[in-house]
């Protein structure tokens, strides 16, 4: 019988971890492709676009030329042409044009004032007609247009994809291996061996951590490449932070799979904590559109202290010192999860 | 008494209303092959898993390796191999790898190689788990359990749902870590199994302990050692068996007779002669040593698989 080098347990036991995702390809489906997927669609989805212009119609009197090209010049507008006030108004009602202009003295306009992109064409063709007509604006003004890199809806929407990634890779991660080797009885068969429990736990989530850098590497990498999103704190800052959530995740995937005795169950439970999380915690649209009495809730939640955290850093360059909230909200997540799911773990 | 590998004392454990072991006493010595014996659902598992340390008793006394779990669990996982009832391992990983994963845990142990040459598995050491057959993967649980060349190696029904072939080459494997001086605690509800494998058998039926001793001791206990059967045209009544010498619980199911007999020598002639009276023809006559199978039915007056 031979006494071989004795290789270290944990180590081993991250290993197999590891091989295991690495061999299940829904697995890297969920862990890589849907979050980049998600992203790559939104973000063309919500890209930035020039100001789509508006259609008006004109009747009456064509011949005054001044007018038809004062129109033309402005590229907010569309101008189209209707033989009659009646063909020009059945086109207003139905949505086509979100202005007649009536040529003639005076000149009239018809429109629905509580259309803003009507009261925006009359505002224009306004504008066009008194200038053509000859008037100076007595005041001067320039024009700034701004479109920043950081308030696109992009720059919101990836931090927000990071955070939930995270959060559900952990918790299905974590959980769902649990309760599967559980199932296997393989939980059970390894507590009859010299293994030690916490090994296999720590396992779990150090095996966790690899696959969350590769995870938020490809994330954070999809997002600077394909749409300039911008990362204004410290890599270092962000890294931390990712970590933390990675904890606190965790923790949550643990205490999911602590008790749970088949599929079915564990897929209702990471179901009743993620669906939630993915409406509530401001992965989307800001949190802040949901009614105040909300508010505080919310705010509790993991996934909104980390989303906000990860904006913080990668849009407005903040430093971790600065989030002390979402920092103790995410790790009192971690701690009370690591703590319950220890006490309640079943074996068997 | 600290000289057996395995002792227990008045072991009861309940699950709500229903007591799987009920004051059940146990004594297994060291280089033993002791099998418990029973039909599902006698508390065989149950019984096992608390000696493994896997269950807590509500009562009774376990002494492994003249230790007790609570106090040296660390120690005796180190000193004793299990291998689960119908445990699975991850589909994903391969033989080599689950070895290689088994052998981490243990101080000292076997090599993944080496375990896999012993349970005639190196054809297999980069197939994934989950392609293995039924009786590969019963010896990948064997090799699992032998990793850290265990004192006393535990099975829970190993050849349930196997094949005959893989089955005798798995107690090959089991008889090979007896010669070396291993002990054995295994459960099973064949009794061909226990009778080629064990050194005494213990049958238990609803978590006690109905007899003990060597399968050849309580097959002796029998007092008929042989079964007698037969069927005829029309079939034999009640009055026709009391007809032959020595015979013992005859049973009969459906026109076939079953009857435990202490000499064939006196009873087959009597038979026959009993039937040329009576005008019957004899359609069918076997005999056979009786089994393990035919205590447990003398004993409970149940079949041992009631398919």
């Amino acid at each position: 019988m031979s006494n071989s080098q004795r290789l270290n347990p944990l180590l081993e036991l991250i290993r197999v971890r590891l091989l295991e995702v690495a061999r299940e390809p829904e697995a890297i489906f969920w862990v890589f492709i849907f979050p980049v997927g998600m992203a790559l669609a939104l973000g063309f989805a919500f890209r930035d676009k020039a100001p789509e212009p508006v259609a008006i119609g004109i009747t009456g009197e064509a011949k005054t030329g001044v007018l038809r090209q004062a129109l033309a010049r402005s590229s907010l507008l569309k101008p189209q042409f209707f033989p009659s006030v009646e063909a020009g108004h059945a086109a207003l009602r139905i949505g086509k044009i979100a202005l007649l202009v009536e040529n003639g003295s005076p000149i009239v306009y018809w429109y629905d004032a509580t259309r803003p992109e009507s009261r925006l064409a009359r505002f224009e063709v306004d504008q066009a007609v008194q200038e053509a007509a000859g008037r100076k604006d007595p005041a001067p003004i320039t024009e700034r247009l701004v479109r920043d890199k950081g308030s696109r809806y992009i720059d919101f929407l990836l931090p927000g994809l990071l955070g939930l990634n995270l959060l559900s890779t952990s918790v299905w991660g974590i959980g769902y291996s649990i309760v599967n080797a559980r199932i296997k009885k393989t939980l059970k068969l390894m507590t009859a061996t010299p293994m030690r429990k916490s090994d296999y736990l720590l396992a779990q989530m150090l095996g966790r951590f690899v696959l969350l850098a590769l995870e938020a590497i490809v994330i954070l990498a999809f997002g600077a490449l394909v749409f300039q999103v911008p990362l204004r704190g410290t890599p270092g800052a962000l890294a931390l932070l990712c970590v933390l959530c990675g904890l606190s995740f965790g923790g949550l995937g643990l205490l999911c799979g602590s008790r749970v005795q088949t599929l079915e169950g564990i897929n209702g439970l990471i179901n009743v904590i993620l669906v939630p999380m993915w409406l509530f915690s401001g992965v989307f649209f800001s949190p802040e559109r949901f009614p105040k009495a909300l508010h505080a809730p919310i705010q509790a939640l993991p996934l909104t202290a980390a989303n906000e955290a990860l904006r913080a850093v990668m849009l407005e360059g903040r430093s971790l010192a600065s989030l002390p909230s979402q920092l103790a909200i995410l790790a009192a997540w971690g701690v009370v999860s690591y703590a319950v799911a220890l006490k309640i773990f079943r074996w068997q | 008494m600290s000289s057996l590998a395995i002792e227990c004392r008045g072991l009861v454990k309940r699950y709500g209303p229903v007591t799987a072991v009920d004051g059940l006493d146990l004594a297994v010595s060291p280089g033993e092959c002791f099998g418990l014996l029973g039909p599902n659902g006698a508390g065989k598992t149950t019984t096992i898993e608390i000696l493994e340390g896997l269950n807590q008793p509500d009562a009774g006394e376990v002494t492994v390796l003249g230790r007790h779990w609570g106090t040296h669990e660390g120690e005796l996982r180190e000193r004793l191999g299990v291998s689960l009832q119908e445990s699975r391992f991850p589909d994903k990983l391969t033989v080599f790898e689950m070895l290689r994963l088994f052998r981490s845990f243990y101080r000292s142990g076997r090599d993944p190689e080496e375990a896999m040459r012993d349970l005639s598995l190196e054809e297999k050491r980069d197939a994934r788990v989950g392609k293995l057959s039924g009786g590969q993967r019963q010896r990948l649980a064997v090799a699992c359990a032998l990793t850290g060349n265990p004192e006393i190696l535990f099975l829970d029904e190993p050849t349930t749902g196997l094949d005959p072939q893989s089955r005798r080459q798995l107690w090959e494997h089991i008889r090979a870590f007896r010669q070396a001086g291993g002990t054995v605690l295994l459960t099973t509800h064949y009794m061909e199994e226990a009778e080629r494998l064990c050194d005494r058998v213990a049958i238990v039926d609803r978590g006690r302990i109905i007899a003990e001793g060597s399968p050849a001791e309580l097959i002796g206990r029998l007092h008929a050692p042989h079964i007698l059967e037969f069927s005829s045209d029309p079939p034999a009544g009640p009055e026709l068996i009391a007809t032959i010498p020595g015979a013992f619980d005859p049973r009969q199911r459906g026109g076939h007779w079953s009857v435990c007999v202490s000499s064939l020598v006196q009873a087959v002639p009597a038979l026959l002669l009993a039937l040329e009276r009576s005008g019957a023809k004899l359609e069918e006559l076997s005999t056979r040593r009786a089994m393990l199978e035919d205590v447990f039915l003398a004993l409970t007056g149940r079949e041992l698989r009631n398919e």
